[in-house]
């Protein structure tokens, strides 16, 4: 029988870590995820999880470590944040080329300067390119499922990339929730063992890893990445049924909420899509045709999905936190990209909330309405707003 | 009649047909280490394979593993330039979890290990990996072109460190990363030069045996690298021990009180001048114009041997 048990997400990650036996687990703590490690830790100080657990002395090193593990065909797992994530960076590209499915899990937090700790996705967002396949909480049962879902969809042979699983930092890190902990029986027959026939490090069958590409094969190595991400669009909705099946929980690309007759869809990711579901209930008592929308898995991107959705609305407004200096949101110009060659399209809105931890008020969102609304009317906005700004102490 | 069972194996793990120079002294490091490494574990646990490589970027792995060719014929990892300390030591978690007997054997050149890779490597020493660091010390960049590194010598040009008006080429003294791992009082470190390889094989053969962390830090010339010709990469390395230059020693559990030396004098007095080693080299040929600076590269090496306990004399 399944659990229930109320706790932070940083344990609900460390929960999902726990059943899905891992054999190495590399950590170094960085709040708001220091949690997760500690958690192991005492799982593994207990007996209660049978992996070998390295203590590194940098995130650097947590991921070449499980690099190395990967490499040696087991199933790794770590944890990191922000600085941590953006200190693996240059490794983050090297285990997605070496084709490696190592899954992290990261609670969301803004990178320095100014140092801050608290949540946005600039740390994933950056490293949206890395090869790593993308997916987004909302809440810490969702932490949970979505870290099984990715070693599920890391390990299948058609994918074999790493993935990141993000959950807010505090919102969802450190805030506890009742969280399903399925049995242990049903995730082993969910995961299996992982057997990996493309990399392993066997004296009795030796090979080559990490060569040096010249550039007679190095584009096609990058073009097999390319592949493996339009492989996994397909196999995480196999897995997305899997899951239901197996757990009763049913996940989507995007999901909707009253997109039906929207004329306003507002589409966001992680633990903001909590407060748009309700915002959402408010506004349509008062009579407006608003949905909202949440975008499980930001890579591989949600194509389809997302031109499904702006079929069903005239604005579509994108609510990210996060900012690539010079153009927007991340979102916003991946969902550009997807609809700009569509006959009819919604008009697209920018918006940049919530960074280094501002929380999100129903005000800020009500004034994403109103913009929505004028440019429904046919006014001229602005294509990229920072909602929520303290204009005062600019 | 009986054969007499070869002082080296005839095993070969570092296959013929890599890209490495004419001449290269990493390429023969490679060729001793792997045979050194294989020897143990056979004595070991009777299986002369059971060992992985994880390779930091640099020269020998550029040259080893153009895909999709391999001079590899045991299992080898490349990751990046500063990490193969620790993805040894995933490699090594991850055998301990599949129950695997074996050691990892980590490589690594000065800058990769002196450099950008220190703190890796003081990460898996002091974590007590059963993992064996092999520094090939070629004293500098050289797959990017030959810069300095911490761990060239002083004097040395190179081109970061070139000699001029105002430079007399490197102007620090060398960074002793065999010190440093000992510092870590881990079981075995040693430093070794390809000049004297049955020297460097044993110390090969015994780190690999030992159980836990090892460091061996090997001196490999570099052709392009020190401007000297192909068939003098083994001269210039035995002349690096036999004028004091270079010290052998062995250092176990960090025990700086009881330290190992092999090839050292009895009266502390080395018999060949370390001039006879710089004038093979193109890299120093600049400080016979400065004598001083060749009197200081001296006061430097007396200074280590003091440091290591031994008064010396360099004629
Ligand atoms: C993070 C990073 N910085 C720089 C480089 C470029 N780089 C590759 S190998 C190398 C020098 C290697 O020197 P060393 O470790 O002494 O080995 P050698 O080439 O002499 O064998 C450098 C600077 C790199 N690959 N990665
Ligand atoms: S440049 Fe030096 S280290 Fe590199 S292959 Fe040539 S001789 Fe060997």
């Amino acid at each position: 029988m399944p659990m229930r048990k109320v706790m932070k997400g940083n344990e609900a990650a460390a929960w999902a870590a726990k059943l899905a036996r891992p054999k190495v687990v590399a950590a170094f703590p960085i709040t708001p995820s220091t949690l997760v490690p500690e958690k192991i830790s005492e799982f593994v100080a207990n007996g209660e999880m049978d992996a070998e657990f390295i203590k590194v002395e940098s995130e650097h090193s947590a991921i070449s470590a499980c690099v190395g593990a990967s490499a040696a065909g087991v199933r790794t797992f770590t944890a990191t944040a922000s600085q941590g994530l953006a200190l693996m960076h240059e490794i983050l590209f090297i285990a997605a080329g070496m084709r490696l499915p190592i899954v992290m899990a990261i609670g969301n937090r803004a990178l320095s300067a100014p140092i801050n700790i608290w949540n946005d996705w600039q740390d994933t967002i950056s490293e949206r390119d890395t090869g790593w396949l993308q997916f987004y909480a909302e809440n810490n049962q969702e932490a949970l499922d979505l870290i099984l879902i990715a070693f599920k969809v890391a390990e299948d042979e058609r994918v074999l990339l790493p993935a990141m699983v993000g959950f807010d930092a505090f919102i969802l890190t450190h805030t506890v929730e009742p969280v399903e902990i399925p049995d242990q029986e049903v995730v082993d027959e969910f995961l299996g063992e992982y057997v990996p026939k493309h990399a392993y490090l066997d004296p009795a069958r030796p090979i080559t890893q990490g060569s040096l590409g010249f550039p007679a094969h190095y584009m096609e190595a990058r073009y097999k990445v390319w592949e493996a991400m339009e492989n996994a669009r397909e196999v995480i909705k196999e897995v997305f049924d899997e899951f239901e099946k197996k757990f009763g929980r049913r996940y989507h690309m995007i999901e909707e909420y009253r997109t039906d007759d929207a004329e306003i869809i507002l589409l966001t990711m992680g633990s903001l899509a909590g407060t748009l579901k309700e915002f959402v209930d408010k506004k349509r008592e008062e009579g407006v045709k608003i949905g909202a929308a949440k975008m499980t898995v930001y890579r591989p991107f949600p194509i389809e999905e997302l031109k499904a959705l702006a079929k069903k609305t005239k604005v579509l407004a994108i609510l990210e936190k996060d900012v690539s200096f010079g153009i927007g949101g991340a979102v916003f110009t991946d969902a550009s990209r997807v609809l700009v060659n569509e006959k009819e399209k919604p008009i697209l809105l920018d918006f940049i909330v919530g960074l280094g931890g501002r929380d999100v008020t129903f005000g800020q969102l009500e004034e994403v309405v109103e913009i929505s609304k004028k440019a429904l009317e046919g006014e001229k906005v602005e294509e990229v707003h920072w909602i929520g700004l303290r204009k005062e102490i600019l | 009649m009986a054969v007499r069972k070869p002082p080296i194996t005839t095993r070969e793990y570092w296959a013929p047909g890599h890209a490495a120079c004419a001449g290269c002294g990493p390429a023969i490091v490679m060729k001793l280490a792997t045979k050194a490494f294989s020897e143990a574990m056979e004595e070991k646990y009777g299986d002369p394979n059971a060992f992985a490589i994880a390779h930091a970027t640099g020269c020998m792995e550029v040259v080893s593993a153009v895909f999709p060719y391999t001079a590899w014929k045991a299992p080898w990892v490349h990751v990046a330039f500063e990490n193969a300390a620790a993805v040894a030591s995933g490699i090594e978690a991850a055998w301990k979890k599949l129950g695997r007997k074996g050691k990892i054997l980590a490589i690594g050149g000065d800058g990769g290990t002196a450099d950008i890779g220190l703190q890796a490597l003081s990460g898996m020493l002091e974590r007590r990996h059963n993992v064996v660091y092999l520094m090939y010390d070629n004293e500098a960049y050289m797959n990017t072109g030959i810069q300095r590194s911490s761990s060239t010598p002083y004097g040395a040009w190179t081109t970061t460190s070139p000699p001029g008006k105002y430079s007399i080429g490197e102007d620090k003294p060398k960074k002793w990363v065999a010190l440093i791992a000992a510092a870590h009082q881990v079981p075995y470190v040693a430093t070794a030069s390809i000049g004297d390889p049955y020297d460097f094989y044993r110390k090969m053969k015994k780190a690999a045996s030992v159980d836990g962390p090892a460091f061996v830090q090997v001196l490999a010339p570099c052709v392009p690298g020190w401007r000297i010709p192909p068939e003098k990469t083994i001269e210039v390395a035995k002349l690096a021990i036999e004028t004091g230059l270079w010290p052998l020693f062995e250092i176990e559990n960090g025990d700086f009180h009881n330290i190992k030396f092999q090839r050292f004098p009895k009266d502390g007095k080395f018999k060949r001048p370390i001039e006879d080693y710089l004038k093979l080299q193109g890299r120093f040929k600049h400080l016979f114009k400065r004598p001083e600076a060749i009197q200081e590269l001296k006061n430097q090496i007396k200074e280590l041997w003091r440091i290591l306990g031994k008064e010396v004399e360099l004629p």
